[in-house]
């Protein structure tokens, strides 16, 4: 493993990935808890394990084909009904892209 | 016997029977909770009205002459991770609070056609991540057995809910231990099935690959009978297996069966957890099974292979809470500033910690190093644990390190997380386990023996399940028993 020090700019970096708005003390804290939790994690980063295949699943997959048969699906009214705003059988969101 | 005492099964018989009506099961229940669930707190929401007339109906039912299945009128507390339509369904986060579900969970339809009565809905660590349910985005639970002591996690809820007769039965959900190591931690049974023996729609993910929902009860043949119908196929979950579970046959005894105890779970476990698991080996030699060490090599890899899988699967799974479909909204200049804030204010601390840790493991430069090495880790103890049920038919170790601690005892993330470190491994592998109340450990608190069997060994599992439970020291009771009694 290359480094398991996360510094407070690589945590607020990875907050932004991940959608999360973090004040700077916040950062400052994970980044001593992510620090730590991938400290641990050290252990395997030194096992010798090239060429052991990984396991994605427990259970090994196969696609399951059915016929392409119209079944029921969920009420859109209702499904519309949890979200914060909708209109006209849409989900309406903030403005995504700049006005132009 | 008082209601609340009888066992699930003796429930149902008595509501088949009309000993009993159903309402009256379900209202001493409703009673019980009205009266100590302010002390334990375990639901967050309890569906008295609704219970009351799915009971009546049920008794109806029965009046009529109609079948009305084997958990008729038992009620069951829900882990509030599963969708119950029209009901609020929360993971115990802010972000979804209100949230009421179109659709509901396969598992949900199955013990309702089973006659159960939900009876309410359980409190969780937030989004089932965490060992104490003090993460729940909305007040934590209490252990029943010392109200100052957590009932463990995530589903603290459910597994308090059955340990203090406010129901004989609950579902939970395991991810690295959520079942098992709660009922260890309160002194019932919980176990958590096979993956894909039991249909994950309806759940609300964590991590996929890792996620199974199992039952809770205060004794093995009722957890048995509670796994029986909610174990099979479902064409809305893709890693349904297809198999079912029979519970009829696992009362058979252990003689002549071989049990591993694994050695790499008994590294920092407590003096009198340790007293407890060498009581359980005593007692199932006595029982007529061959016990001897065993050694699993890879599964002291499991914590930190599980830390960066579950955490990986959790940062795509929880991208979903973004303020559009559903769930909290707080309003920013643009859609990226809308995620931003709504995720910031409706995920907690723990929550958000372990998105950040998956985005981390797997992002560019890291996804290698770090998820990559945690699956061949998972190949590894797959592997291992194969090798040892060539050699036995079964193994058991600890469920827990240590018993129930108290609130804030484990502010630091990484001592939480050890809590999970017996139970992590079978996950990994996809293989069932269950943690059995074996008495009690240190200042009195009870602690449980986990046994471990191969996919689709559920039999083999609650046999040895049966036997401990045969040879285990009397059921522990609710903190306001203890006091009424001395």
């Amino acid at each position: 493993m290359s480094s398991d020090q996360i510094s407070r700019e690589e945590t607020l970096h990875i907050a932004h990935l991940a959608r999360l708005a973090i004040t700077d003390e916040e950062a400052a804290l994970y980044a001593s808890q992510l620090s730590a939790v991938l400290a641990h994690a050290r252990d395997i980063g030194a096992l010798d394990i090239a060429g052991v295949e990984p396991t994605m699943h427990a259970v090994s997959m196969r696609n399951v084909l059915r016929e392409d048969v119209i079944s029921r699906s969920l009420d859109r009214d209702e499904v519309l009904a949890s979200a914060p705003s909708s209109e006209a059988g849409m989900f309406v969101v903030p403005r995504i892209a700049g006005e132009g | 016997m008082a209601i609340v005492d009888m066992s699930a099964r003796e429930m149902a018989a008595a509501v088949r029977s009309r000993e009993l009506s159903a309402l009256e099961i379900v209202d001493a229940h409703l009673a019980e909770i009205d009266a100590h669930d302010h002390e334990v707190r375990a639901f967050l929401l309890v569906l008295g009205d609704e219970a009351r007339r799915r009971a009546s109906q049920i008794d109806a039912a029965i009046a009529r002459g109609e079948e009305v299945g084997p958990l008729a009128g038992v009620p069951v507390a829900v882990k509030d991770n599963m969708a119950l339509r029209g009901v609020e369904t929360t993971c115990a986060s802010r972000i979804l609070a209100g949230w009421r579900p179109p659709y509901t969970a396969t598992v949900l339809e199955r013990i309702e056609a089973a006659g159960a009565v939900v009876i309410g809905k359980t409190n969780l660590d937030e989004f089932a991540m965490g060992s104490s349910t003090e993460n729940s985005g909305f007040f934590a639970t209490r252990n029943p057995v010392d109200t100052s002591r957590v009932p463990g996690g995530s589903s603290g809820g459910s597994a308090a809910a059955v340990a203090a007769r406010f129901a004989p039965l609950a579902l939970g959900s395991d991810t690295g231990g959520s079942i098992r190591q709660p009922a260890s931690l309160c002194g019932v049974v919980g176990a958590k099935p096979t993956y894909g023996l039991v249909s994950r729609y309806g759940l609300i993910a964590f991590a996929s690959s890792l996620d199974q929902i199992g039952p809770f009860a205060r004794n093995v043949e009722d957890a048995a009978a509670l796994l029986s119908v909610i174990a099979a196929h479902d064409a809305k979950d893709s890693t349904s297996l297809g198999a079912g579970f029979d519970a009829s046959e696992i009362a058979t005894g252990v003689r002549g069966m071989r049990i591993g105890v694994v050695e790499e779970m008994l590294d920092g476990v407590s003096p009198g957890v340790s007293s407890v698991l060498d009581s359980a080996i005593a007692s199932l030699v006595e029982a007529g099974a061959t016990v001897e060490r065993v050694s699993v090599p890879a599964a002291r890899f499991g914590l930190s292979a599980y830390y960066l899988i579950a955490p990986a699967e959790a940062s795509s799974n929880l991208a979903r809470f973004d303020g559009v479909r559903f769930g909290l909204r707080v309003e920013g200049e643009d859609i990226t500033e809308t995620y931003l804030r709504t995720r910031a204010s409706g995920f907690g601390a723990e929550v958000k910690r372990r998105i950040m840790l998956g985005t981390y493991a797997l992002s560019a430069g890291y996804y290698d190093a770090l998820y990559g090495k945690a699956q061949q880790v998972r190949t590894l103890i797959a592997r291992d644990f194969a090798a040892a049920y060539e050699r036995f038919d079964a193994l058991i170790s600890p469920t827990s390190p240590t018993v129930a601690f108290r609130f804030g005892e484990r502010s630091d993330p990484l001592s939480m997380y050890m809590s999970d470190v017996c139970t992590i491994p079978s996950n990994l592998a996809g293989h069932p386990g269950i943690s059995v109340p074996f008495g009690a450990a240190e200042e009195g608190m009870p602690a449980g023996v986990q046994v471990l069997a191969p996919a689709l060994g559920e039999a083999t599992m609650f046999k040895v399940a049966m036997a401990l439970e045969a040879a285990a020291a009397k059921q522990t009771v609710p903190a306001w028993r203890s006091a009424a009694a001395s």
